[in-house]
């Protein structure tokens, strides 16, 4: 069924790259430093409430020619924790 | 008072930046305005062959810069249109050889004598670019559809953005309508989401404007090209004209000028 699968377009290819090498490089943050920011936030978090690592998401949205830092992290529920 | 100062730019070389200073400056001087571009690219002159003023030059910019001759001299008149001057780079010296402020004092005297002055500017960051857009009242940054291209504009609109010269106004270069439709270049409008700048214009891929290079005689004089209609356009929005953007589309195929004709969607 290969034959069917479609390849995204290279102007889509184009806009998708461009878009994240752009945040890198009018903000300086790299996956790599994004990662490490990331897992400081973790740390720094979990030491005040519980929460689920792995539904962390924490991505750089950009609004024009501005970006900003968006973070959302899901806290666990203390009710369920208890009954569980 | 007197002259608006325009620079245009792109980061990347090889984008058509000398083409659309000679055809802008042409279309507004065409149009009855008094034009002197000025070519910043000192050590690589360009300019001159583009507009096909190659074996007029006398004096150059540096020239007028260290006091070898007057201003006056050293404006090339077009062989076309009388109200269109030319001031050359030099070819024999480096970047080094202007600063940012030999550059303002240049400007500021060429106000009072036309009514815009164009300056061509040299690929890249370094000290050309700071030259070419110190006496700016607006720099246009000039760009293709095409990734490096893309990504080097953004890096100049943020160094115009930090050195305080306001956002640029963005033409769109070499735009090949047939590869949009097929999804294989980005459009003008993905080139707007990106940048987020103001859109001044979207010039069409068309060979004419080699043959126009080729004989010196910039595609902006040719009233069939494309390409020359968009210069045109341009050159009247920078004068405060509204300007509807050309259809760029209407140049489909057979069967899509029949789809459309027929109220199908196509693509």
């Amino acid at each position: 069924m290969r034959f069917f699968e479609r390849r995204p377009s290279s102007a889509k290819s184009a806009k998708d790259r461009l878009q994240l090498v752009l945040i890198h490089d009018r903000t300086d943050l790299t996956p790599a430093v994004l990662d490490a920011l990331k897992d400081d936030l973790l740390t720094a978090i979990s030491r005040h409430v519980e929460i689920d690592p792995s539904s962390v998401r924490i991505e750089v949205a950009h609004e024009g020619r501005s970006q900003r830092l968006v973070a959302d992290i899901p806290l666990r529920s203390v009710t369920r924790r208890r009954t569980g | 008072m007197g002259a608006q100062v325009i620079t245009i730019t792109s980061g990347k070389g090889g984008v058509g930046k000398t083409t659309a200073v000679a055809n802008l400056a042409v279309a507004l001087a065409a149009d009855g305005q008094k034009v002197v571009c000025v070519d910043g690219d000192i050590g690589l002159r360009n300019l001159d062959v583009v507009m096909g003023l190659e074996n007029r030059i006398v004096y150059d910019v540096v020239d007028v810069i260290e006091g070898r001759c007057r201003l006056r001299q050293a404006m090339i008149r077009d062989k076309r249109l009388p109200e269109l001057y030319l001031i050359p780079a030099a070819q024999t010296r480096d970047k080094s050889a202007v600063s940012p402020s030999d550059m303002v004092r240049l400007c500021d005297e060429l106000r009072g004598e036309v009514d815009w002055v164009i300056i061509d500017s040299p690929a890249g960051i370094e000290r050309g670019f700071k030259n070419a857009i110190a006496p700016a009242d607006r720099v246009i940054v000039l760009t293709n559809p095409e990734v490096s291209a893309v990504r080097d504009a953004d890096r100049v609109i943020g160094i115009l953005e930090a050195e305080e010269k306001g956002s640029p106004g963005l033409i769109i270069n070499r735009l090949n309508p047939a590869m949009v439709r097929r999804h294989d270049m980005l459009s003008a409008e993905d080139v707007l989401d990106l940048l987020a700048v103001r859109l001044l214009g979207v010039v069409p891929e068309d060979e004419n404007v080699i043959v126009a290079t080729n004989r010196g005689v910039p595609v902006a004089l040719d009233g069939k090209s494309r390409a020359g209609q968009a210069f045109r356009n341009i050159a009247r929005r920078l004068k405060g004209e509204d300007v509807p953007f050309l259809d760029l589309d209407d140049q489909g195929t057979l069967w899509q000028k029949l789809s459309r004709l027929t109220g199908r969607k196509s693509s």
